[in-house]
């Protein structure tokens, strides 16, 4: 590096926290989100979707439908001009259904209308003729070869075995057992932004889209295919994201707004409304796990066996990672000797599941968590001291036989917890609104207990096994009105976390410069790779970085002031460290870039008569290697523990024989205000020496640990066993 | 149907509005301001909340003829040019925006409790804002910016 920084410390660079440069727009109402997009003579387009899980289509008449005025286009699976197959990992989803439907929400045709009102009314005219067929909705039968058979190759998406040490000499000479099958309930993403987006027919023959997405290349990709068009006549632009969660990592309205523009040679909007938003994303794995810990009296763990099942539902989407994740952190964040872990995920008949933050990770740590727990009880042990003598640090070797090579400070995250304040006790002036139920009046606090929870999660953070994973950035230095300014132009999708001001942090941090623009994001520029698994600061902040000391060697020993009339101009790609595939017999291998680890400690009370429960406190301790913009880190710990709160005691998606029975806001229930406790954060910087600015990826952990903590806090107050997630009124009350 | 309603201090006139649409669709579609957010369009979330006279609705739920000849005021009507109400500054400042999907109802729902009660305790903000649903921020921190703008309005 040729020159110094010394004259060059921002007051708002790494390490700060200064306002989001969108953060005016959107509380003016001013910014743009992908549904809020209008064009002029622009149509509406909606989607007709399978009212059963599994079916044979016997015919489609589209005829009365075509006829109504206002409808511009009517398409089925006969319209799609390129191959009729997408997905994540596995094209194996059809654009629009051929001869079957494999889910209730599957897509069957698209309209385009001049109304939205028009179009949902072609919708109701077409006609479909379906064969209703027994549908496969258990995930352990489906392993087993149960049922029907749905894709080529059968209903097995992926199995992914971990083999560590001898789990059964191991088990032999353990001195407690404890064992348990545990459930996860089928959780939503919930982001509020409807998916939505605006295709516009250009005249070279291709479209423009304009869309919330977490991954614009991946999209185009899978855009490309089914349009049957050279990746240059599809271009995207990021539409402003209201929110995502990993339920836009795989394509909604993407294809068939295209088909709907090309079609009909005018813009198509598309916007979901929230009970097609439920059919119209991918959701969290639900699983079964069977668990049995092995240790000695004094609570050390020995050997680990557990079977996992993830419902992948009927397209496998990103099953297979999520397979991954759970198998190989299976075990938690503890050092065990001996492991014996088999993970599955499968094709079923339910709503189609994938990427949601915390990605295989949140299923494993509940089941991982309650079995610590069993283990204290029956060693005698307090659950902070269970957890802490067999705490994992660097050094540590997992079960992959990956050796952990930068800070995890397992035991540190939960003596910091320990060491907050309780929260008070109830009592002094009566107020409902600190009571389980609140102002429905359902207790003065007769009935109610007060209980406290512990758990400490592990999330990899960036993509895994082997994965090319890199950003790429493209940095441009100049004067501008006689003041250096500097502008950043990525495909890295910002969703709401905060990404646009840590890259604007980091130019300012590099270059010393105070203005740095963040250009509009669209695929003019090369792959940024996802806005997931934590890893847009690591990859693409990475890529920025990397960018901006390019610019610095271009500068010399210029300042930027002095730059004249020269523009500098680097792009780089940029990649973390390379990662290795798994093992595929005994799951061995360096799979992961780097892991994450947060802590949580629940305190609630418990309504144990009517089995309401008050979360009265959540605390957390979270490593992050270096708090790049300690707001939002904050931010994420916040938001991301309130997802795992609802996990606990409210959040499911309910399925009866394939069918969703509770599509809408009025029925799944997300945290309110009223819900979320005060928060005591404890937020370590350990710096990681092989990322960039020693950062760890911060979303994901706090979604992991808080939902078995607030499980635990309840099981300390009623003494329930509480094996399945979301926690139910009647699990607590036995009723 | 013809419409006319006063928004944000202006008479507006929308036309061959069906019978069937709500204020948020012809805010939305017919008016141009697409600030208010349609995020379930059942009265659940809060995200279209406006002030109809006053008043702070759902917007979704409201059908547009019922506002023939009314005052409607938007999350676009609150600041004053380029000046930010304070519920807005102190939104952007405490770091209460992440996705933004939510933050035009909570910040009309915030600006019209401190209109009402300048100094709120934690219960009564908790209260006012619980039919506004987050999802990114676990509400601590649109709580520390609704405490700090009743200060900022206290002050000023």
């Amino acid at each position: 590096m040729s020159t110094s920084t010394e004259n060059r410390v921002s007051q708002a660079g790494v390490g700060t926290s200064p306002q989001r440069p969108d953060g005016s727009m959107k509380v003016r109402g001013e910014f743009a989100y992908s549904s809020d997009l209008w064009h002029e003579d622009m149509l509406w387009g909606a989607t007709l979707r399978s009212p059963h899980p599994y079916a044979r289509i016997t015919g489609i008449d589209i005829g009365a439908a075509l006829a109504l005025p206002g409808v511009y286009a009517v398409l089925t699976h006969a319209d799609v001009p390129g191959v009729n197959r997408y997905g994540l990992e596995h094209a194996d989803q059809p654009v629009l259904a051929e001869d079957v439907v494999r889910y209730q929400g599957e897509p069957v045709a698209v309209v385009a209308a001049d109304h939205p009102e028009t179009a949902r009314r072609a919708l109701e005219r077409i006609t479909v003729g379906y064969t209703v067929l027994e549908p496969v909705t258990d995930s352990e039968a489906a392993v087993a070869g149960e049922g029907a058979q749905l894709h080529p190759g059968g209903n097995v998406v992926r199995h992914v075995p971990i083999r560590k040490g001898d789990p059964a000499a191991a088990a032999e000479g353990a001195e407690v057992v404890v064992t348990g099958t545990y459930e996860v309930g089928m959780q939503d993403q919930a982001f509020l932004g409807p998916e939505s987006g605006l295709a516009v027919p250009a005249e070279d023959g291709g479209v423009d889209l304009y869309v919330a997405t977490q991954w614009l290349h991946v999209d185009q990709r899978q855009i490309v295919a089914a349009l049957g068009l050279p990746e240059d006549k599809v271009r995207l632009t990021l539409g402003g994201v209201g929110g995502a969660f990993g339920g836009r990592e795989d394509l909604s309205i993407q294809v068939h707004a295209c088909l709907l523009a090309l079609h009909t040679g005018k813009p198509v909007k598309m916007v979901y409304n929230r009970e097609e938003s439920f059919y119209g994303h991918v959701h969290r794995h639900p699983a079964v796990l069977h668990y049995e810990h092995g240790a000695d009296r004094d609570g050390r763990l020995r050997y680990v066996r557990a079977r996992i099942f993830l419902d992948g539902g009927a397209y496998a989407s990103s099953t297979g990672a999520v397979v991954a994740n759970a198998a190989t952190l299976g075990v938690g964040p503890y050092d065990v000797p001996h492991a014996a872990v088999d993970c599955w995920g499968v094709y079923t008949n339910n709503p189609p599941c994938g990427a949601m933050r915390g990605f295989g990770a949140v299923q494993a740590a509940f089941a991982y968590e309650s079995q610590m727990d069993k283990l204290a009880d029956a060693c005698g042990l307090d659950p902070v001291e269970v957890r802490t003598r067999n705490a994992m640090a660097e050094g540590t070797s997992m079960p992959t036989g990956q050796v952990v090579d930068s800070p995890a400070p397992v035991a540190e995250l939960l003596r910091r917890l320990r060491a907050m304040p309780l929260p008070t006790e109830p009592g002094g002036e009566l107020d409902l609104r600190r009571l389980p139920g609140g102002v429905s009046n359902t207790t003065h606090g007769e009935g109610v207990v007060r209980g406290v929870g512990y758990a400490v999660g592990i999330k990899n953070i960036c993509f895994s096994e082997a994965f090319d994973d890199y950003s790429t950035a493209r940095v441009r230095l100049q004067v501008v009105g006689g003041e250096p300014a500097a502008t950043v132009h990525t495909a890295a999708c910002e969703v709401g976390q905060g990404l646009v001001t840590v890259l604007q942090q980091i130019v300012r941090t590099e270059l010393g410069v105070e203005r740095v623009t963040i250009e509009p994001t669209d695929t003019t520029i090369g792959n940024a790779g996802s806005t997931s698994a934590s890893r847009q600061t690591y990859v693409t902040g990475g890529a920025v970085r990397a960018a901006c000391l390019k610019v610095r060697d271009a500068l010399g020993a210029l300042s930027p002031s002095d730059l004249g009339d020269k523009v500098l101009d680097e792009t780089v790609e940029w990649r973390h460290r390379p990662t290795e595939e798994l093992d595929p017999v005994t799951g061995q291998g360096n799979a992961h870039v780097q892991y994450g680890f947060a802590a949580h400690r629940a305190v609630v009370d418990v309504d144990t008569e009517l089995g309401l429960v008050k979360v009265v406190a959540l605390d957390c301790a979270q490593d992050v290697g270096k708090a790049m913009n300690p707001q939002a880190v904050l931010g994420q710990i916040q938001g991301g523990s309130a997802q795992g709160l609802g996990l606990a005691v409210m959040e499911e998606i309910q399925i009866a024989g394939g069918v969703i029975r509770n599509p809408s806001f009025t029925d799944y229930l997300i945290p309110t205000v009223l819900d979320m406790p005060p928060m005591n954060i404890d937020v370590l910087e350990l710096a990681d020496p092989h990322a960039p600015y020693g950062l760890r990826g911060v979303g994901e952990p706090p979604t992991i640990s808080s939902t078995p903590a607030v499980v635990a806090a309840i099981r300390a107050a009623t003494g329930r066993a509480l094996d399945r997630v979301p926690v139910r009124p009647e699990h607590i009350t036995g009723t | 149907m013809r419409l006319n309603v006063t928004v944000n201090g202006e008479s507006k006139q929308a036309d061959d509005v069906w019978a069937g649409e709500s204020l948020l669709y012809v805010l939305r579609e017919r008016l141009g301001l697409p600030g208010s957010k349609n995020a379930c369009e059942q009265g659940e979330c809060g995200s279209c909340t406006v002030y109809l006279d006053d008043v702070p609705v759902c917007s979704c739920l409201v059908a547009a003829g019922q506002t023939e000849g009314r005052r409607v005021r938007t999350v676009e009507g609150l600041a004053d040019g380029d000046r930010l109400d304070p519920v807005q500054q102190s939104f952007v400042d405490n770091g209460a925006v992440q996705c933004g999907f939510c933050t035009p109802g909570l910040v009309v729902a915030a600006h019209d409790l401190l209109g009402r009660v300048p100094d709120p305790s934690d219960e009564e903000i908790r209260e006012a804002l619980a039919g506004n649903l987050c999802r990114c921020t676990g509400y601590e921190k649109i709580l520390d910016a609704v405490r700090s703008a009743a200060l900022a309005t206290e002050g000023s």
